[in-house]
């Protein structure tokens, strides 16, 4: 099993390869020591990471593999963490309905999307079937 | 990462100590299961206070085991989910359903000994 964390910029950016189930465990530690150096409170730091776990899960329960990136982001008047998930598995057809709360195909509670789309203040889902799936999120610090 | 599970008069106590896998999970679930039949428990506490993160796989697998258990013919109990941990579990829309929750170890036992009481 290969896991690789590169560090691009050991302070801006980290990039997770999803693969099983202890790279999740990564991913979410690697999201929560990027935010910590935002400033994120502690309660927020929990949102984030498990947003992080519930969209690296769906990388791993709908297409086996992908990709998390973390990065800091800042505008004028703060900074915040933004994650993309990607990979190339089957996409999904119907994005209106994976977005609405209930609803999943592999037999999850079915909110994993929609709850990451409530916590985050920027949600963007790029997919189409049999294109893979991008799913970009971003958390502004208050 | 195995979780110890430490077996206390007619009880069971299993003591999350860092981050588990879904896996971990899994097996921590089939573990409790099984041992609830070897040691013909009454009770069972799953100590969560080390979790910094119940994700919709670790508060479904939970509740699966409080379900499992119940059919076993004991109780369960999660006891320590922090304050960020339930704050997030909210946002999120997570939840335990009617999963029997107490603030810590001992308010676990304490729980548990009066169900054992009232049944």
């Amino acid at each position: 099993m290969t896991k690789t964390i590169n560090h691009e910029s050991p302070q801006q950016g980290v990039r997770v390869r999803i693969e099983s189930d202890t790279d999740l465990v990564s991913a979410r530690h690697a999201g929560r020591t990027l935010a910590e150096q935002a400033g994120f409170s502690s309660s927020e730091l929990t949102l984030i990471a498990t947003a992080i776990s519930e969209l690296a899960r769906n990388i791993i329960e709908y297409a086996n593999y992908g990709e998390i990136q973390l990065e800091l982001v800042h505008n004028a008047n703060t900074s915040g963490i933004r994650i993309v998930a990607t990979d190339s598995g089957p996409g999904i057809s119907n994005i209106e309905q994976a977005i609405r709360g209930g609803f999943s195909t592999s037999g999850g509670l079915g909110l994993g999307l929609a709850g990451v789309r409530h916590i985050m203040d920027h949600f963007d889902l790029e997919s189409s079937s049999g294109s893979g799936t991008c799913v970009t999120v971003t958390k502004w610090k208050l | 990462m195995a979780v110890p599970i430490l077996k206390q008069s007619h009880y069971l106590i299993a003591t999350i100590q860092s981050a588990l896998t879904d896996q971990d999970f899994v097996q921590l679930r089939d573990a409790l299961v099984e041992k609830v039949g070897r040691f013909r428990s009454r009770g069972v506490i799953v100590d969560v206070t080390a979790l910094d993160v119940l994700d919709s796989f670790a508060s479904r697998t939970l509740r699966d085991l409080a379900y499992m258990i119940r059919l076993r013919g004991a109780h369960t109990v999660i006891v320590g989910i922090q304050p960020d941990v339930a704050f997030a579990m909210v946002q999120l829309g997570i939840t335990l359903s009617d999963v029997s929750t107490a603030l810590d170890l001992e308010e676990g036992l304490t729980f548990l000994d009066n169900v054992e009481s009232t049944t």
